[in-house]
Formats: structure tokens, C-alpha cells, sequence
């Protein structure tokens, strides 16, 4: 299986990244090679094999239901790239 | 000696004895950071530094000081520190003055150190030789025609170079064995959820492991006490004590068992480097040890398993940086969807975009079973082949890298450079503790050895290294000035 | 043709901790924008979740009212999707293995039970807010509500009419109140739902095309919203047409639902196992521990107030219908017990309408529980009559102060001195010998008009039971 150039598109919009025609034939042969490798897994059998998605099996411990934080918002928008009355700013999303 | 030869066991004897003061080892070392030219830090927090050196005087001479009081390191940039950039070696963060400290910075504080600022990284930690930082490639001091080794490239590079006494380094495939490696010092990545990764800027949140580069396996047992613990902040840390690393390093290592694992060294392995592994492994033979081989016969998969998992991971992680509440935003945005392409297109390079798309691919509808689920299976059968070598052995040695470090430049495509990573990547996918250590020389290159060991047996690792080091004199060695 | 309609709700439930879901900041509703967004809710580089243990309490709690099966080891997943109020450009949720399993719950339309499916309630975390009319070229964004927990309630598609949906609606609405793991309030979304509506030929098997209604925040929406979209939807099908799959937003001004600026097709979700949270694990200690802590659910109260209170059906299923009714109706009923009935026909009679003459929650009733109590003792214990109560109650109201008291001012008591009403009889008798003829010779309704002149001389105080004893002993 091999991704076209219009898949490799979609994808990088899935992600929020648009390829320029250079970038775009690069990585669409990059990712196909690493896919290639990725192939590789289909010969190992893994019937009946637990998905492992954590290197330990811990279960979650719990927060107790505690307020610690406090107002730091002057700080964290003094990072910020655009704010006003106190709120972040985005061009204006139509819904 | 010089004091940038220094371990920190010795450096701070020096500072105990008034030797010298922190002042001055802090001066030193920014006198030499500022004349290199290995491109090793993003920032250097020289006024910061100077300061966290007074205070840690005047701590020394009211009597309170502590075995890190005093001592310089480098911190890679992917450790939230507050009030300093952290960049993580991205475009996208280099506006990024972090509002908070990563656990990691605060434990570090909380030990006095003084820290020199902030080393170069392959953006995200997303690399092999330290050539995709948006603040340039980091130079090898062995060698400045060569690669350091990546992630934590500047961090090995700040060691090796005598720029810092240490440096701190995470590792998600290898990115601190590998560096290390690379440039000759000593890297130990602990299990997983030993140190916590609160404010760690993720790369693949369930591979991500924070731990010392360093001198000597003894400097990395005195920064691992700093470094570890149970952190509230972190789910995926471990409620487990501390113990004190540097209590059983002069324990006997006589009756160890070696598991040397057959796949690691078959095809594709350097012949120099075989030959230096071998003769580390000879030495350790003749310190008491036995020699076993053994298989680990899904090893060979851990590329294309970790190829996946990380990928996977690290799309979903980077997705938070999207131009709206900090970092990058491209100029002039027309609108919300202009904002998010062009922030993201123009602020990550092009390795990182590689490996979002990658794990974008490999979740989305209709392929999640055939990529992602199905490195989660491999990933288990690749950590149940350590458990069962476990039973046998009671640590696993080879080598860290098929070869010693290559030219700056030299390796063009994505997958050459991530076949080299075929020997660190198994630990992360199982979460074990791994070692580099410092094994010989090929070339004029540093040549590491590689040490597994099974969960948690971090005491066992460094005093197997710091045995190794009492016998060799590889660890001491520093490349030429000039 | 003939339509049925089908329709599955999903009820979003925020549940009422004092922290986040996964951060240690404030969940309180109305604060200063983003005052109550920490590192954690902006997703800044290097934060981690950490899960808050109430969430899990609360969302048991609701397992367990429900009967459902609790997955006693769930885990949590991301959904991978980018929106400025989204800060991590994933929301954490539970997509494999939500907390709460299958269970189901009774509702009542005409007078009709119907058992409804539950087919999950998963944990997740709110978004921010968009507001779009602060600025004219921006779109500003408000966090204090990123992480805020809430329970998804998922039903199956097992409601055949707006009117059932409703009915499931506030049927969970109660349940959450009654349990106390959600403050119920839609005006400040604390209670959202959400309706996949289709329709399809009936007899036929298959399910329609659905529509995702968004955007309705009180059951009158969510009737109206859902009677419109059947329309449409039979509009389009009587055309020849086709319901295409979407999401629509209600729009409770212009009465209209329209489709989102559909990307829904490019939507590709993503989900995976969150790598920074383990599997939550739920012991049997923990599922016993809750389960003590359950109070008695709506059921179980209806049916005693059936059984034990004699209620019927039709008052115990509305006394029952809100937490707040029938704390309200149990606080009246002390003292009353004997009366239950009596209780009943008050709060669901002249209180009722008086709260909603004025718009009132009951909460907001000018006559407390206690106070109302008070004044149906006293007609329990014949001090006052039933129509004088009246009288009473709508001064209480006015606020001129207790039942006693107001009785006691106003003179209102009842006469039950004997001779007091004697003397009134006899008057009255003596003063109508026509009527008292006509009722000798047979003309027993003529008795209503001698009450009526005793208690009009009584000015209304005398007691009717004394009162029509006298007269009939007097005029036979
Ligand atoms: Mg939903
Ligand atoms: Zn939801």
C-alpha cells in the first residue's frame, strides 16, 4: 500500500500542517517509507495479545476534590500571542 | 586537573575545602561556554547562574550546603523553567518564556545547583544526532565534523565539551544513551515513572524518561537522588521511595550474570564498536562476572513498534501548540483555519511534521487497527521477551549504536536514521532502566556500552558502572582542545 | 405515508465538584474570564492530568441509580480534534470503556410507564467558551470552563415523541438532583442535552438517517427543537429526498434549526488511550461505599408514598417528579402525617398555582414548607376551615406573617362553642319558617341554604360538621 500525494494532503490537514509542492513529494515519499517499515509488524503473529499502552500496569490514582491553583491569568497571557478583555483572540470562528 | 575535569563527587569536596568557591567554578565554566563554539546551549542564563552561585556560597558557608550545592549544569531545553525560555528546540516555543517549573526543575533547585542554561535539543526531542533544532546543529567535541548524538545533544556535548559538570537529558528512544554514547560521558535513562515528566514537554508521554548525563556512573547515582520521586502532578509516576543510588556502588559485582542478547549484535553492528563492547564485556569477566547469551527475538521489531507508538503519541501531544494561547503565530492570519496551517507549517520542522503526520495516519478511521493497535501487541510480546531474559540474567549488556558518531549531514532519509536506533529503542517500549558507559574508543569516537536492567534495579546499574569505572580509565578521557 | 419518529438523547451532566476534572483550579460558574484557568486547563507544554476523585464518586453514584453496569476498570481516551477552545486540541473522554455500562429508567407519558435504555455515561472534560459578539474581527475565548467534569449520559434510541424525550429529559434531570452529583442549572449549562433525531417509514425495522441537534438548553427547546426537525425531515422524505447526517444548532430565536458549517466529514477523531492517565480501577469496597450514600431514589419514593401515604399514582409520580417537590411536600408533611393527602392537594394545588402565577421555583416560594405545615395543622385540627385556609395561605404570601398568627389577628378560628351556634340556628330557624317548612316536608337540599345563612352570620367561622349536626337536630 502506497499513500498518493492527495492522501498525504489530507493527512497533513488532519494534523493542521499544509505541504508546499516540494514538501509535499518529499514527504510523501518519506512517510511511505517509513510505513514500509511499519509493514514489518504484519508478520508477527499477535493473536490473542493484550494492546500494552503503559510500560507498568499501575491503576490511576485519584486527586482528592482539593482547589490549590489561583488566579494566574496576567501571567499566562503575558505569553500569549493576541488577547483582550481578559480573553485569548482568534480571528472570528462562524459557526 | 582543571575544574571542568572535575566529577561532582570532587567538585564538591573543592567547594567544601574552599578550594574554590561556586562563583568561580560557575565563571569558569560560562567563560567556556562563551568561547565554544559546539553550539551546545539554546540559552545561556549567565546572570541567573552567578546568582544561584552566591547563594549557593553563602548556603556552603553557613554549613548547610549539600553534595549539589554549587554545582553547574546544563538543563535541556525541553525542562519547563520559569521565568526562562523554553523552547524545547522548536521555532514554535522560541517565544516561549515558561510560566512555571517542570518538577524536574523545581527538585533541582530545591538542591541548589546552579544552572548554566539551556542545552540544544533535536526539536521535540524528536531525532538522532541533534541536526533538527531550529537553533542549528550541535557539534560533537571529539570531533566537530561529527554528530553528537540526539536528543539531548547539547547535553552530551556540554559534558563531553567541559561546558557543564553535567546535564540533565530525556529519553524516549534512546536520547540519553545514545548521546552519551556519542561523546564518551555516562548516561542513565531510570525505569519508567521513576523521575517525574511534570513539565517535561512530552514527545510519546508513555516512552518519556527524564534522567542524569555525566561524568561517572557515581555523579549520575548523586544527580539521580535529586532527580527522582513520586510526583503528585504525574499520574504515571511511581509511589515508590527513593533510595539513597549511591549507597551500594562499591558492592561487589562478582557472581553477576550478563545476558548478552544474540540480536544485538548480528548484521549492521560496526566491527569496531563489536570488538570494544566485547572487550568491556571481557572486563567485567574478569571482575567476577558470567556470560550468558540470550534472545530477545521480537527486538528486531522495536523499530517499526516505536516508529508507530511515538508518532502516535507525539501528534496528539503537539496538537496544544496551535497558535492561540502561547508560542508561534504566523503573521497576519486571515482566518482561524489560516491560523492553525501556517502557525503550525511555518513553527515545526520538517522531522517533527514527519512524525505528527505519521501518527495522524496511523489512528485515523480505518487504520488504527493495523498500525497503532498493532504496535501496542508488539510492544508487549518486545517487553515480555526482557521478562523472561530476567529470570536468567540480571543485566543485559551490548552495544548503544551500531556505530560510533557519523559526519554532520551525512545521513539524509528519515528511516537510515532511525534504523540507528535499533539497540536503545526495546527499553523505552518496556519501560526499563538503561545505562550508557563510557567503553573505548574507535576512530578517535567514543564507543558506549549499553546496561538493561529489569524494573527499578537503577542501584544495581550504576554499581555495576561505577565497578566497571573503577577499572577503566575510558571515562576520564576528554578530547582536545583546540 | 406514516412516520415514526426515533429519538436517543445524550445529556451532558456537569458534575458539581469544587475543582476541575484533571486540575486543582475552580469550577465555579460566572468568574472573571480565565481567571480560573490553570496550567493544566491551558494545556500548556510539560502538564499532566491528574484525575479528581469525586468525579469517579459522583459518576458511580449515577451508575448505581440507574442500575447499570459499572466498569469497574475504564479508561480514558483522547479525542483529537482542533478548536480554539479546545486548548490540547484533544478532549479527554472515554470512548472504550466508559465508567457506566447499560442500565435503564422508568418515565411516564399519558399515564404510561416506559422503561428507557441507558447505553453508557462516560467521564469527560468541558471546552472553554467562544464568545463571537465581543469583537468585530475576533473571536475571544473564555477557558474557566476547560476541564470542568462532566458526565455524558447516552440513552438508546428508545423515544418515539418529543414528548417522551421530555420526559426522559427531566426524568434524568431529577435523578441527578436527587443523587446530588449535578446542580441541574440549564441556565449556566450545567445540564445539556443534545438529540439525534430520524424517522422512518412505520413497521420498518431500520433505522432512519439521524440529525445531532445541538445548542438547546430547556426542555421547551428540546420539545419544540425536535417537533421541527421532524418536520423537516418528513418534508424532505415526502419529496423524495434525502436526510443527510449532521449536526444542527437549535436556534430558539428565529425557531429554526440549521446545519453547523458542516467539516464533519474531514473529522477524523483519533481517539487512543490517553498515555498520562492509568486505568482507573474501582474496587468493590469503593461500589459498596457509594452505594450506602445513595439516598432514596424517585422510585423508591413514589412507591412509598403510595404505599405508606396513600397517595395515588398520579400525585406521587408528580410529587416525585423534582427533588426540590418533594423535599418541599416531605418538610409539609411533618405533623401531618395523618393528612397526607391534605399535603398533597396543597402543594400541588394552591401553592402550585400561585408559583406559577408569580414564575417561581419552589425553591423561591414565599411560604416555606414549615410555614405551609402550620397551616394545614390547623385545618387538620379544625381551627380553621378549608376555605378560610385559603384566605390564610394567600396572606401568608403577602407575607402578613405565620398561619397562627394571621388566625389569631384576623379572628378567623372557628366557633366550636355549642352554644354559640345554637344561638345562631335558632335565630336563623326562627327567622325562615318557608325554608324550614320545605324541609320538613321532604326537601333536603333545602338544608345547604340554612349553612349558608349560619355561616354568613358566622362570618364563615363556625364549624361545619357542628354547625350541620345542630341544624339537623333543631329542624327534624
Ligand atoms: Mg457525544
Ligand atoms: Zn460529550
Amino acid at each position: 500500500m502506497s499513500l498518493s500525494e492527495q492522501q498525504v494532503t489530507q493527512i497533513a490537514y488532519l494534523a493542521r500542517l499544509s505541504l508546499s509542492g516540494d514538501e509535499l513529494k518529499d514527504n510523501t515519499q518519506d512517510l511511505n517509507a517509513i510505513l514500509g517499515l511499519a509493514e514489518q509488524l504484519g508478520a508477527i503473529n499477535t493473536d490473542g495479545i493484550e494492546p500494552m499502552a503503559h510500560p507498568l500496569h499501575m491503576t490511576q490514582r485519584l486527586r482528592a476534590d482539593v482547589i490549590t491553583e489561583v488566579d494566574q491569568s496576567e501571567v499566562f497571557q503575558s505569553i500569549a500571542p493576541n488577547t483582550g478583555n481578559k480573553h485569548y483572540l482568534v480571528p472570528t470562528v462562524i459557526e | 586537573m582543571s575544574i571542568h575535569t572535575k566529577t561532582i563527587a570532587q567538585l564538591s569536596q573543592g567547594l567544601k575545602d574552599k578550594e574554590f568557591s561556586s562563583v568561580e567554578i560557575t565563571q569558569h565554566y560560562l567563560d567556556r561556554i562563551n568561547k565554544s563554539d559546539l553550539n551546545a546551549f539554546i540559552t545561556v542564563t549567565d546572570e541567573l547562574a552567578m546568582q544561584q552561585a552566591q547563594a549557593a556560597d553563602d548556603k556552603i558557608a553557613s554549613g548547610n550546603g549539600g553534595i549539589l550545592t554549587g554545582i553547574p549544569y546544563a538543563h535541556k531545553d525541553i525542562f519547563c523553567t520559569k521565568g526562562v525560555k523554553t523552547s524545547a528546540g522548536s521555532k514554535m516555543l522560541d517565544n516561549f518564556i515558561s510560566p512555571y517549573d517542570a518538577t524536574v526543575s523545581h527538585n533541582l533547585n530545591q538542591a541548589d545547583l546552579v544552572m548554566l542554561g539551556k542545552a540544544n535539543m533535536d526539536e521535540f526531542a524528536m531525532g538522532s544526532s541533534n541536526e533538527n533544532s531550529f537553533y542549528g546543529e550541535v557539534k560533537n567535541p571529539w570531533n566537530k565534523n561529527k554528530i553528537p548524538g540526539g536528543s539531548s545533544g547539547g547535553s552530551a556535548a556540554a559534558v563531553a565539551g567541559g561546558l557543564s559538570c553535567f546535564a540533565t537529558g530525556t529519553d524516549t528512544g534512546g536520547s540519553i544513551r545514545q548521546p552519551a554514547s556519542l561523546c564518551g560521558i555516562t548516561g542513565l535513562k531510570p525505569t519508567y515513572g521513576r523521575i517525574s515528566r511534570y513539565g517535561m514537554i512530552a514527545y510519546a508521554s508513555s516512552l518519556d524518561q527524564a534522567g542524569p548525563m555525566t561524568k561517572t556512573a557515581e555523579d549520575a547515582a548523586i544527580v539521580l537522588n535529586a532527580m527522582a520521586g513520586f510526583d503528585e502532578k504525574d499520574s504515571t509516576s511511581a509511589e515508590q521511595d527513593v533510595p539513597d543510588y549511591t549507597a551500594n556502588l562499591n558492592d561487589s559485582i562478582k557472581g553477576l550474570t550478563i545476558g548478552l542478547p544474540k540480536e544485538f549484535f548480528s548484521e549492521g553492528l560496526d566491527d569496531a564498536v563489536a570488538t570494544e563492547v566485547m572487550n568491556a564485556v571481557k572486563e567485567f569477566e574478569s571482575m567476577g562476572a558470567t556470560v550468558k547469551e540470550i534472545s530477545l527475538p521480537n527486538s528486531a521489531y522495536a523499530i517499526p513498534t516505536y516508529y508507530i507508538v511515538a508518532p502516535c503519541e507525539c501528534s496528539s501531544n503537539l496538537s496544544r501548540l496551535d497558535g492561540v494561547r502561547y508560542g508561534y503565530r504566523c503573521n497576519d492570519p486571515k482566518d482561524l483555519e489560516d491560523l492553525y496551517l501556517r502557525s503550525r507549517s511555518e513553527g515545526f520542522g520538517a522531522e517533527v511534521k514527519r512524525r505528527i503526520m505519521i501518527g495522524a495516519y496511523a489512528l485515523s478511521a480505518g487504520y488504527y487497527d493495523a498500525y497503532y493497535l498493532k504496535a501496542q501487541k508488539t510492544r508487549h510480546l518486545i517487553s515480555d521477551d526482557f521478562k523472561k531474559a530476567f529470570k536468567e540474567v540480571d543485566v543485559i549488556m551490548g552495544p548503544v549504536s551500531p556505530t560510533t558518531a557519523f559526519d554532520l549531514g551525512s545521513v539524509k532519509d528519515s528511516v537510515s536514521m532511525y534504523l540507528a536506533d535499533i539497540y536503545t529503542l526495546s527499553a523505552n517500549l518496556a519501560g526499563l532502566p538503561g545505562m550508557s558507559i563510557p567503553a573505548g574508543f574507535s576512530n578517535k569516537l567514543p564507543v558506549g556500552l549499553q546496561l538493561i536492567g529489569n524494573y527499578w534495579s537503577e542501584t544495581k546499574l550504576l554499581n555495576i558502572a561505577h565497578q566497571f569505572q573503577q577499572q577503566t580509565d575510558w571515562h576520564t578521557k576528554t578530547p582536545e582542545e583546540g | 405515508m406514516e412516520w415514526e419518529t426515533v429519538i436517543g438523547l445524550e445529556i451532558h451532566a456537569q458534575l458539581s465538584t469544587k475543582s476541575k476534572i484533571f486540575s486543582s483550579a475552580a469550577t465555579k460558574f460566572g468568574q472573571e474570564p480565565n481567571s480560573q484557568a490553570c496550567a493544566v486547563d491551558l494545556g500548556l507544554p510539560g502538564v499532566l492530568p491528574v484525575l479528581n476523585v469525586e468525579v469517579v464518586n459522583k459518576a458511580i453514584k449515577f451508575g448505581l441509580a440507574v442500575g447499570a453496569h459499572i466498569n469497574q476498570r475504564n479508561i480514558f481516551d483522547r479525542k483529537n480534534y482542533f478548536y480554539p477552545d479546545l486548548p490540547k486540541g484533544y478532549q479527554i473522554s472515554q470512548m472504550d470503556i466508559p465508567i457506566v455500562g447499560e442500565g435503564e429508567i422508568e418515565i411516564t407519558v399519558d399515564n404510561e410507564i416506559k422503561v428507557v435504555g441507558i447505553t453508557r455515561a462516560h467521564l469527560e472534560e468541558d471546552a472553554g467558551k467562544s464568545v463571537h459578539d465581543m469583537f468585530n474581527e475576533y473571536t475571544a475565548i473564555d477557558l474557566n470552563r476547560a476541564g470542568t467534569p462532566l458526565l455524558e449520559i447516552v440513552s438508546d434510541p428508545d423515544m418515539r415523541s418529543a414528548k417522551e424525550a421530555v420526559a426522559y429529559a427531566k426524568k434524568i434531570h431529577a435523578l441527578v438532583q436527587y443523587i446530588d452529583i449535578c446542580d441541574g442549572n440549564m441556565q449556566e449549562g450545567s445540564f445539556r442535552c443534545d438529540a439525534n433525531v430520524s424517522i422512518r417509514p412505520m413497521g420498518q425495522e431500520e433505522l432512519g438517517t439521524r440529525a445531532e441537534l445541538k445548542n438547546i438548553n430547556s426542555f421547551k427547546f428540546l420539545e419544540r427543537a425536535i417537533n421541527l426537525e421532524v418536520e423537516r425531515q418528513q418534508d424532505i422524505l415526502e419529496e423524495g429526498g434525502s436526510v443527510l447526517q449532521e449536526t444542527r444548532l437549535y436556534d430558539a430565536v428565529k425557531h429554526q434549526t440549521r446545519s453547523m458549517r458542516s467539516k464533519e466529514e474531514a473529522n477524523d477523531y483519533r481517539y487512543f488511550p490517553d498515555p498520562d492517565l492509568l486505568p482507573v480501577e474501582i474496587s468493590d469496597e469503593l461500589m459498596a461505599s457509594i452505594k450506602a450514600t445513595l439516598p432514596e431514589l424517585p422510585v423508591e419514593k413514589k412507591a412509598r408514598f403510595i404505599a405508606d401515604l396513600g397517595l395515588n399514582e398520579y400525585d406521587a409520580d408528580i410529587l416525585t417528579s423534582q427533588k426540590s417537590l418533594a423535599d418541599y411536600f416531605e418538610a409539609t408533611l411533618k405533623g401531618n402525617e395523618k393528612n397526607a393527602k391534605l399535603c398533597a392537594n396543597w402543594v400541588m394545588g394552591e401553592l402550585s398555582a400561585l408559583l406559577n402565577k408569580n414564575q417561581l421555583e419552589i425553591e423561591q416560594s414565599h411560604v416555606s414548607a414549615q410555614a405551609l405545615s402550620q397551616l394545614v395543622a390547623r385545618i387538620g385540627d379544625d381551627t380553621i376551615s378549608g376555605k378560610i385556609a385559603k384566605d390564610v395561605f394567600k396572606a401568608m404570601w403577602e407575607g402578613e406573617g405565620s398561619a397562627d398568627s394571621i388566625i389569631e389577628s384576623k379572628g378567623l378560628k372557628q366557633m366550636t362553642d355549642t352554644g354559640a351556634i345554637e344561638a345562631i340556628v335558632d335565630e336563623i330557624i326562627a327567622n325562615n319558617s318557608p325554608q324550614v317548612e320545605q324541609f320538613k316536608s321532604g326537601n333536603e337540599k333545602i338544608l345547604g341554604f340554612f349553612v349558608g345563612q349560619a355561616m354568613k352570620a358566622s362570618q364563615g367561622k363556625a364549624n361545619p360538621k357542628l354547625l350541620n349536626e345542630l341544624l339537623r337536630k333543631k329542624l327534624s
